[in-house]
């Protein structure tokens, strides 16, 4: 079995691809001893066929082997798997190591690109990458300094290198890469910098830039069509993004793109979401009628082409945003029972709280639900097509950070910024239909204050104090299984913490996440039963991935606190409305794990 | 130059020379490093020997410090908390929520033990570059051409030393435990920011 698949992954690097998708991704992925994507397949759903490891064995799994990546900094992302080789980053500087599997995990190569460390300090929240893209034997590193770079994946040799921003300007890279034919589609970090970010394509062959196209701006810069592009089945019209904006505000206008991207061959259609508007002090953003005005196409959902960047539709979820709830997080392609009709569904459960599920061919609105029921800021989006207010969330008053105004502390606002989830992404179990979800259970205190722009400076304009959710279980995160057709979760897991760590499912009915404790967890898909715990070396911000080698399965994940986690959490929380006596059972991250990057792999004995 | 544009420029130029100023001698007047934190006849908190000028609370060596309230209700002089909400807009993406430290940058509730207010004003507007034992380079940025960080300097100096000095525990400050921002800080926010 694996000698085919090895056989096969050659052969895919000579046979010319066909039209759909990238022709060796799309094998690649198909073969469960693989992981050829960081996100387990072009749906994003996470979920393998390998099923030696099943809930009855699960609780027996031991500790195969671990490899320390010499960096200390937040593991975010996971390794590849291609046949016999297994593929590595870490968080900045970037290292890159292939593995080989036939023998004991031996260093093939190694890879250092040589950064300016002076990166460092405009990477808001942590020196994260999301990890490598594989295709025809090469690899894509998405580096800080925003230069792609491409590899040998035999030989480690740079084959070629393509400059996608500038970090003076506060622009960085933290996402992956997704490679769809041709198109090594890249993202951008910096929208708390005043960056205007894009969703930029380079060749797999030779680096050289196809398109790009911008968050926000006018219509030729972000590949829309006035006519064509739709917004809630209505096209979108001339100007689109820049009517939206007071005066030049949309040249430093944020929504970041480094979210994990997904893809539909049969649609020929990608999807990512798009986050903040700069800065987070909606009254500097107001319209010029001193009213809100919607930014967009911040917190948005893109279907564009991969092959022009032309966008087919768009939504935005949280129109002018007044509390930094970005809508990067990873959009989940699944054919889907929705309402008692099978869909072509997209499924995204924002950082704004609620879970939208959408027709991804025609951007239909179709379900947006709370998925924590401590989020209050909104009553719910309105579903009446004939209303002007369609496809637009109720704003709470009280919550309003823009209503309430300048210098003013809005309290006790559900979810904090980082999210009811943030970048962690969720699993799809084909065999059960329900999504797994790793999520936060945080709200905050937010202040919005005037500030002004410089290139490559913080541009926030707004504190925040975070607490875990009031009138609940004391932890700030949960575990969840939600139904994407009906809107509700089946079942809810209370974690301690945030639970900041990618999921997996299997067909071995089990689902695995990791908590930022450090402990990989395994449970039942039906309860949330805890079937397996172990504790790795440190806190877990990695998502977990499975492949199989000679005929074993293999479960593996990252360890390495950090991340925005490691900022808000590694010196642990406290609910400034309980005062200090409330928190004793509250206590720092700090005092369960610290700073170091493990790769763990399990096996069954 | 009015008075507080004369104490901003007096610190940066003082910054320029930290380094032959930093060694205090006996009998030396207080710093914000050697003034204990004390409670006054009417119940504040602050550092020994302060003065209440111009609405700002200052040492005798000339650098700001903060005064807090206990009774009836916790309050924070209007600068403690602008240095507050100012830090957790520029500086707690590394420096962590309450000047907390984070995996990946220095505990500044340690650091302002102590850290001489001219260091504080040298590192913030010059920035650094620190070796890490084990390999790394830790990187704080230079600040000095960002008027949401200069303009505030000294508020997020006594806003971290009341942290520092352990006058203002974590998690206590709110946005309803301040006082009211003085006409002087609405005027001074418009003059800074050039408008």
């Amino acid at each position: 079995m694996r000698k085919s698949a090895l056989i096969g992954a050659l052969l895919a690097t000579v046979v010319a691809a066909p039209a759909m998708a990238n022709s060796d991704v799309a094998k690649l992925t198909a073969d469960p001893n693989n992981w050829a994507m960081q996100t387990g397949d072009y749906f994003n759903h996470r979920y393998s066929k390998l099923d030696q490891i099943n809930k009855g064995n699960v609780g027996s799994l031991k500790v195969a082997w671990s490899f320390s990546t010499g960096v200390l900094r937040g593991h975010e992302g996971s390794p590849l798997v291609i046949g016999d080789v297994m593929y590595l980053h870490t968080p900045f500087p970037n290292l890159v190591y292939a593995l080989d599997l036939n023998n004991e995990g031996k260093i093939l190569w190694k890879y250092s690109p040589k950064q300016d460390p002076s990166v460092i300090p405009v990477m808001c929240c942590d020196t994260v990458n999301r990890g490598l893209a594989y295709a025809e034997g090469i690899i894509i590193l998405n580096q800080a300094d925003t230069n792609v770079v491409a590899l040998d994946a035999k030989t480690g040799k740079e084959l070629w290198k393509a400059t996608n921003g500038d970090p003076k300007k506060g622009e960085t890279h933290t996402g992956t890469t997704l490679i769809v034919k041709n198109n090594v589609l890249v993202g951008m970090s910096g929208a708390e910098f005043g960056v205007r970010c894009h969703v930029t394509s380079y060749d797999l062959k030779t680096g050289k830039r196809l398109w790009r196209a911008y968050s926000m701006g006018p219509d030729s810069e972000i590949l829309v069509d006035p006519k064509k592009t739709t917004n809630l089945g209505k096209p979108v019209g001339k100007d689109s993004s820049l009517k939206t904006w007071t005066g030049d505000q949309w040249k430093i206008g944020g929504g970041s793109s480094w979210g994990w991207f997904s893809y539909d061959a049969d649609l020929n259609l990608f999807y990512y979401g798009t986050g903040n508007p700069s800065t987070w002090n909606p009254v500097q953003r107001a319209g010029p009628d001193g009213k809100p005005i919607d930014q967009l196409y911040t917190m948005t959902i893109f279907a564009r082409n991969p092959d022009t960047g032309m966008a087919k539709w768009v939504y935005q979820m949280t129109p002018f945003d007044e509390w930094d709830y970005d809508g990067i997080n990873e959009m989940i392609l699944a054919d889907i029972d929705v309402k008692g009709k099978k869909r072509k569904a997209l499924v995204h459960f924002d950082r704004n709280g609620l879970a939208y599920t959408m027709d991804r061919a025609t951007g239909e609105l179709l379900v947006a639900e709370k998925y924590d029921p401590a989020v209050n800021w909104t009553t719910g989006v309105e579903f009446d097509k004939s209303s002007p207010r369609y496809g637009r969330p109720y704003v709470v008053a009280k919550y309003s950070t823009f209503q309430n105004g300048e210098d003013v502390n809005s309290q006790g606002i559900c979810p904090a910024a980082l999210g009811s989830k943030d970048q962690q992404p969720a699993a799809f179990s084909p065999k059960t239909g329900i999504f797994y979800v790793p999520t936060n259970h945080v709200c905050m205190d937010y202040e919005p204050f005037k500030v002004s722009y410089t290139a490559g400076q913080p541009y926030v304009g707004a504190t925040l104090a975070m607490f875990p959710a009031p009138n609940s279980h004391g932890g700030t995160g949960n575990f969840i299984a939600w139904d994407a057709g009906k809107g509700k979760i089946v079942w809810s897991k209370p974690e301690k913490f945030s639970v900041w760590s990618g999921a997996l499912a299997t067909a071995g009915d089990v689902v695995f996440y990791g908590t930022l404790e450090g402990y990989l967890k395994a449970v039942d898909p039906a309860n949330g039963k805890e079937l397996f715990k172990h504790k790795t070396p440190s806190g877990i911000i990695g998502n977990v991935m499975t492949y199989s080698h000679k005929g074993k399965q293999y479960v593996g994940i990252f360890s390495g606190v950090g991340g925005w986690a490691g900022i808000g959490l590694a010196a642990g929380l406290t609910d400034p409305s309980a005062g200090l006596g409330a928190v004793g059972n509250y206590a720092g991250l700090s005092e369960y794990t610290a700073l170091g990057g493990v790769l763990t792999v399990f096996s069954l004995p | 130059m009015n008075k507080v544009g004369i104490r901003l420029f007096l610190a940066a130029f003082a910054a320029c020379l930290f380094s032959f100023s930093a060694i205090a001698e006996e009998g030396e007047e207080l710093t914000g490093v050697t003034a204990k934190v004390v409670t006054t006849d009417d119940g504040r908190l602050t550092q020994e020997g302060s003065v209440l000028e111009d609405g700002k609370w200052i040492l005798p060596d000339d650098s700001p410090t903060f005064s807090i309230t206990k009774k009836p209700t916790y309050k924070v002089d209007w600068y403690t908390y602008n240095g507050y909400r100012r830090y957790h807009d520029a500086c707690h993406v590394c420096h962590g929520p309450d000047a907390e430290g984070s995996t990946y940058a220095p505990r500044l509730a340690d650091s302002l033990k102590t850290m001489s207010y001219d260091d504080f004003i040298a590192v913030v507007s010059g920035g650094r570059e620190v070796k890490r034992p084990g390999g790394g380079i830790s990187v704080m940025p230079a600040f000095g051409d960002n008027k949401n960080v200069m303009c505030y300097v000294d508020d997020l100096y006594v806003y971290l030393k009341a942290r520092a000095v352990e006058a203002l525990p974590r998690g206590k400050l709110s946005g309803r435990m301040r006082e009211k921002k003085p006409e002087e800080a609405r005027v001074y926010d418009k003059e800074c920011y050039g408008e």
